[in-house]
């Protein structure tokens, strides 16, 4: 098999599907040349900075769609905070793995989420430590099998 | 769940008759063809009666026949042949066609690195390579002009009669590589100017790991695998009769229905073409036209490959894509890139390919499945989102 059954559920059942209408961030990373796009809209309690609600709508192969479905579930409910220290390792596992030559969609679902949380943040003014945001903060394309 | 094999250019399920055809020889009639005794020359009989029968069926001579294991031998040895021959007289050029299997690509590609130039012919947007093209690349120092029969990936079938009857007037050898085409449209080496030929058994119902080099009288070729002194003293190794056995009955029963097996898979691939062009912002790969009967390739914007085979797959369709995820790779299949598709078109293919077993009711249940299917891949495709919506005029 290509894809082991957790990654092939998430891939026939994606969830989160969609988008938020009124999003406090929207985050949009690939591009259709190397064959992903991941779009993630986010809904922020402002008063505790919780991620109340996260969409996403993803073009791209089997485990572009099933990386993205399995971030939106680990970020939903989490403090904003929480949600930005998402690596690319953590979605892998989550997955209980990728093959190699896919690693580099779990990378997009990371960089999706940033780029929402991001969005909202400078929509909001919050102050940030661009660190956070440098691309392979977390070690980027890790291998992880 | 029914299995609906449309993957026919992949490989073929073998035809019950060359199973029955096969199996003596595993367990009763197992003699080296080589031997003397009374099972080697069984063996070695029914191994001459394939020759002879496949020739019958291409219409050239047993003596022209060299069995292999597979297409991708048969390639790697005409070219390396042709080349090494090439080298000897100071021809280092080589012509070929931009979108050639890979079995003949990466073996131009290694005399290429050793020095030899090599002249890649514009397939254009109708995946035709256009002869004018190859009477311009034509030098003095070409050691060896190699185009397929009919492409893999999008069926488009080459002018080899021209082709073959340009290389015969400037003596240049000419190799096609016709794994395709054999025992799907005519293939008549009477008619057809070629040098060298390229066959496989399993894209014909015949089994894997068996295949033909044809090689015409009076023509040289060099040995590939050394050994002994079997096939002519060309091609070492103890013959795999049941193999050839298998692909003799397989070529048989492919040549004798050619037409109505033609007629039939035409029929049903046009219904897939009419159909499935009905979703909006699709594309036909290839000339619609002058293709093999069975090859369908359409590409759907807004949608990656991967993710309509896989759900495909999950309702019991085989089916292929030339996306860039299917191939193992970031890049999708030179194929589409050399008919000029750009990347992003090239991710969202897929092709069926029909066989003489495929039925209308497969068919019309495949089309009610890739229509669902698109359309719920595009329903949460960020690409798609934009166009409905608006925000871009195009999906791509």
């Amino acid at each position: 098999m290509l894809y082991n059954e957790k990654v092939m559920d998430h891939f026939r059942n994606p969830r989160n599907v969609g988008e938020i209408e009124d999003a406090d961030g929207v985050g949009e990373v690939g591009n259709a040349k190397c064959g992903d796009i991941m779009k993630m809209w986010i809904k922020v309690d402002k008063e505790k900075m919780i991620i109340e609600d996260v969409k996403f709508m993803t073009f791209g192969c089997g485990s572009a769609i099933a990386t993205s479905s399995i971030a939106t579930e680990m970020i939903k409910g989490q403090p904003v905070e929480k949600a930005l220290e998402l690596s690319n390792k953590a979605v892998v596992e989550a997955l209980g793995g990728l093959p190699a030559y896919k690693l580099h969609c779990s990378v997009l679902a990371e960089e999706a989420v940033k780029a929402a949380v991001k969005d909202f943040y400078d929509k909001n003014g919050i102050e940030y430590d661009k660190e956070k945001f440098k691309p392979g903060f977390h070690g980027g394309e890790e291998e992880v099998s | 769940m029914k299995t609906i094999y449309l993957d026919n250019a992949g490989t073929t399920q073998m035809s019950p008759e060359v199973k029955k055809a096969m199996l003596p020889f595993f367990d009763e009639e197992y003699g080296n063809a080589s031997s003397l005794h009374f099972l080697g020359q069984k063996a070695r009989e029914r191994l001459e009666e394939a020759r002879a029968d496949i020739a019958k069926c291409l219409n050239c001579l047993p003596e022209e026949i060299f069995f292999t294991s597979g297409g991708s031998e048969s390639d790697n040895w005409a070219i390396t042949s042709a080349c090494r021959e090439g080298e000897r007289k100071g021809k280092k050029h080589i012509i070929t066609s931009a979108f050639e299997h890979h079995a003949v690509l990466n073996t131009v590609k290694r005399f290429e690195r050793e020095g030899f130039r090599v002249t890649y012919l514009p397939v254009y947007e109708n995946g035709i390579v256009k002869v004018e093209d190859l009477q311009n690349a034509l030098t003095d120092d070409t050691a060896l002009v190699t185009i397929m029969f009919a492409n893999n990936e999008i069926g488009t079938i080459q002018p080899i009669e021209e082709i073959g009857k340009i290389c015969k007037e400037k003596g240049v050898l000419f190799h096609c590589d016709a794994v395709q085409a054999v025992g799907h449209v005519e293939v008549d080496l009477q008619k057809l100017p070629v040098d060298m030929l390229s066959i496989s058994a399993h894209k014909f119902h015949g089994p894997k790991g068996v295949g033909v080099l044809f090689k015409r009288k009076g023509k040289r070729i060099e040995s590939f695998i050394l050994g002994g002194t079997q096939e002519m003293n060309k091609r070492a190794g103890t013959e795999n009769v049941a193999g050839c056995v298998g692909m003799a009955v397989a070529l048989k029963e492919a040549c004798k229905n050619l037409k109505e097996n033609n007629e039939h898979e035409k029929r049903l691939r046009d219904k897939l073409f009419d159909e499935l062009s009905k979703i909006p912002h699709s594309r036909i790969n290839g000339d619609r036209i002058n293709r093999l009967p069975n090859n369908f390739n359409m590409s759907f914007e807004g949608i990656e490959g991967e993710g309509l085979i896989l759900l495909l797959s999950d309702s019991g369709i085989c089916s292929s894509s030339g996306s860039a995820c299917t191939s193992g790779s970031l890049d999708p299949s030179h194929v589409l890139l050399s008919i000029g598709l750009i990347h992003d078109v090239a991710h969202g293919s897929l092709r069926l390919t029909l066989s003489r077993f495929t039925t209308e009711e497969e068919i019309d249940f495949t089309i009610k499945e890739v229509k669902r299917i698109v359309e719920y891949l595009r329903s949460f495709s960020p690409l798609w989102k934009d166009y409905e919506k608006g925000v871009k005029k195009h999906v791509i």
